[in-house]
């Protein structure tokens, strides 16, 4: 079944950039859905369509090449999580209010944009849902620089994040620069939905930051135990969800989307029949 | 007297034009056990908040360890158990081992690694709080007391010299208050690591601590715990402002 994903440019690029944002979204995803900021991926991933929008309007009037709309998806989605994060400071005690202001103004704008570049139908359908056809090499050069700053950067900042994820009044105490930390992994999250957006569409990007993560905090011990296992399910779902899009001629989101239930359906008949990693079992 | 760790002098603090804080002066000893009482709504919490930091002071000045707040460094000199660490998220699948590791975060600092040296301080640290076989368990399945040790352990792993504790026996029960007490008289006298201990529970508290303070909106009594089980139910009721029964029972 993989033969066509090696033999063709095309295919080969979209499955490789598949196993990137298999690896990406899931590691981010799991700061996110223990932060509780799940919705935040979807208000960027609406910002992003914006940008993406912008981007296909500038290829169709002016010049073809002069900006790519990943590169206006990404520069919107960056823009979008520094205009959260100064929101959530104005409504420090309605911070969620950040979401669907951003969302909305992002919806808005992609509408306006749409309509001035005279619709893009084709197009706009595979950013909306994903494509296995839409990533070019350029794109997955671009994508898999994008996956090894994100990486080295979760690296380095590792211990501050988690530090703020899990209590963050005392890691503030302690000493560490949340606000500072906090932006890095704001503007991190929007480079990796604007990286995942071809694959698996505006509308299904969170689905991919946060089932393989809801997935495997059902089964992990520790967090960095939830992160590999949430990496795994990334991947399982992706790999899957492109070769059966491709067969079944349906947009990759929809069958990456749908695989990334089955295993969370499966992670929590496994909890429901007491299944506990080995180790845990020999501690109790 | 030994050199004071912290110092505050003529400290106000109004929240909304509401004085919460007034003419706050005492200093807390190096290698005192300092019991703070008082009401709720007495500006306990926020008292702690401004020696943390956390807030400034509409008035006066706040010294920790010889240095002005505002310009102190050191905050691995300083382990703080908040009220709120036992109504953190159950659910997050964080091993003790990996908790108590975040009590090193900001010490190692920013682009470094836990090395070895680290991770055995992180075990060694488990140990000391009793809780050496759960090191590997979700933090989320252990019992409030439990809980409680591995919060204590956060704030002991980077070796502070001062440990400051709002209110961190509420919710546990008496068997664990007893042995949390134990653990926090073994820190003071074998470590002489300095206590603030922020509590309700003056019963148990006046066993072990060395000075008490009584806060209601400003000091209302500062001496030792003889001095302060002295005191009459007049004394108490003016403290608190409302009458106060003084009942004294075997646990």
């Amino acid at each position: 079944m993989l033969a066509d994903f090696i033999q063709y440019d095309f295919l080969r690029n979209t499955f490789l950039t598949g196993l990137l944002i298999g690896i990406i979204a899931p590691l981010l995803g799991t700061f996110i859905v223990v932060r509780r900021l799940s919705l935040i991926a979807d208000a960027l991933s609406h910002v992003t369509l914006a940008g993406i929008a912008f981007g296909l309007l500038i290829e169709k009037k002016f010049a073809a090449g002069l900006i790519t709309p990943l590169y206006s998806g990404m520069a919107f989605s960056v823009l979008g999580s520094i205009f959260i994060e100064k929101l959530r400071g104005v409504y420090q005690a309605y911070q969620e209010l950040a979401i669907p202001i951003i969302l909305s103004g992002g919806v808005g704008l992609s509408v306006i944009f749409i309509s001035l570049a005279d619709g893009f139908n084709t197009e706009l359908f595979n950013y909306l849902f994903g494509s296995v056809s839409a990533v070019s090499q350029n794109d997955f050069y671009s994508i898999l620089a994008i996956s090894i700053v994100i990486i080295l950067v979760i690296r380095l900042f590792y211990k501050e994040l988690v530090t703020l994820s899990f209590d963050e009044e005392h890691a503030i105490v302690s000493g560490i620069h949340s606000k500072r930390i906090h932006l890095l992994f704001i503007v991190l999250t929007a480079l990796v939905i604007a990286a995942s957006i071809r694959i698996v569409g505006v509308l299904l990007v969170s689905a991919l930051m946060t089932l393989p993560v809801a997935a495997s905090m059902r089964i992990a011990r520790g967090f960095k135990q939830m992160i590999i296992f949430s990496i795994v399910f990334g991947e399982l779902a992706v790999i899957i969800g492109l070769i059966s899009g491709y067969y079944f001629s349906i947009p990759p989101g929809g069958t990456i989307v749908l695989v990334s239930i089955v295993i969370l359906l499966l992670s929590i008949g496994l909890k429901r029949f007491n299944y506990t990693p080995k180790k845990e079992r020999e501690v109790k | 007297m030994n050199e004071p760790i912290i110092s505050m002098k003529n400290i106000e603090y109004a929240y909304e034009n509401k004085s919460v804080l007034s003419n706050i002066n005492f200093e807390i000893p190096q290698g005192s056990f300092m019991g703070l009482v008082g009401p709720n709504g007495g500006g306990k919490t926020t008292l702690i908040k401004l020696i943390l930091g956390l807030l400034k002071p509409d008035s006066g000045s706040i010294d920790l360890f010889g240095q002005p707040v505002d310009k102190f460094k050191a905050w691995d000199k300083i382990g703080f158990v908040s009220q709120k660490s036992n109504s953190f998220n159950k659910g997050f699948p964080a091993t003790v081992f990996e908790v108590v590791s975040m009590g090193l975060t900001a010490k190692v600092g920013y682009l470094k690694f836990f090395t070895s040296k680290h991770k055995k301080k992180i075990l060694h640290t488990i140990d000391q709080v009793g809780m050496g076989e759960y090191a590997y368990e979700n933090i989320g399945n252990l019992s409030g007391g439990q809980q409680q040790r591995i919060f204590i352990a956060r704030s002991l792993v980077s070796d502070p010299e001062l440990l400051i504790l709002d209110e961190p026996t509420v919710g546990v029960d008496y068997e664990n208050v007893q042995r949390f007490y134990e653990l926090l008289h073994q820190l003071n006298n074998e470590q002489n690591i300095t206590l603030l201990l922020v509590t309700h529970d003056t019963g148990t508290m006046t066993e072990h601590a060395t000075d008490i303070v009584c806060l209601n909106k400003t000091l209302h009594f500062h001496g030792n715990p003889k001095e302060y089980l002295s005191l009459s139910e007049k004394d108490l009721s003016q403290f608190y402002g409302h009458p106060v029964n003084i009942v004294t029972h075997d646990h």
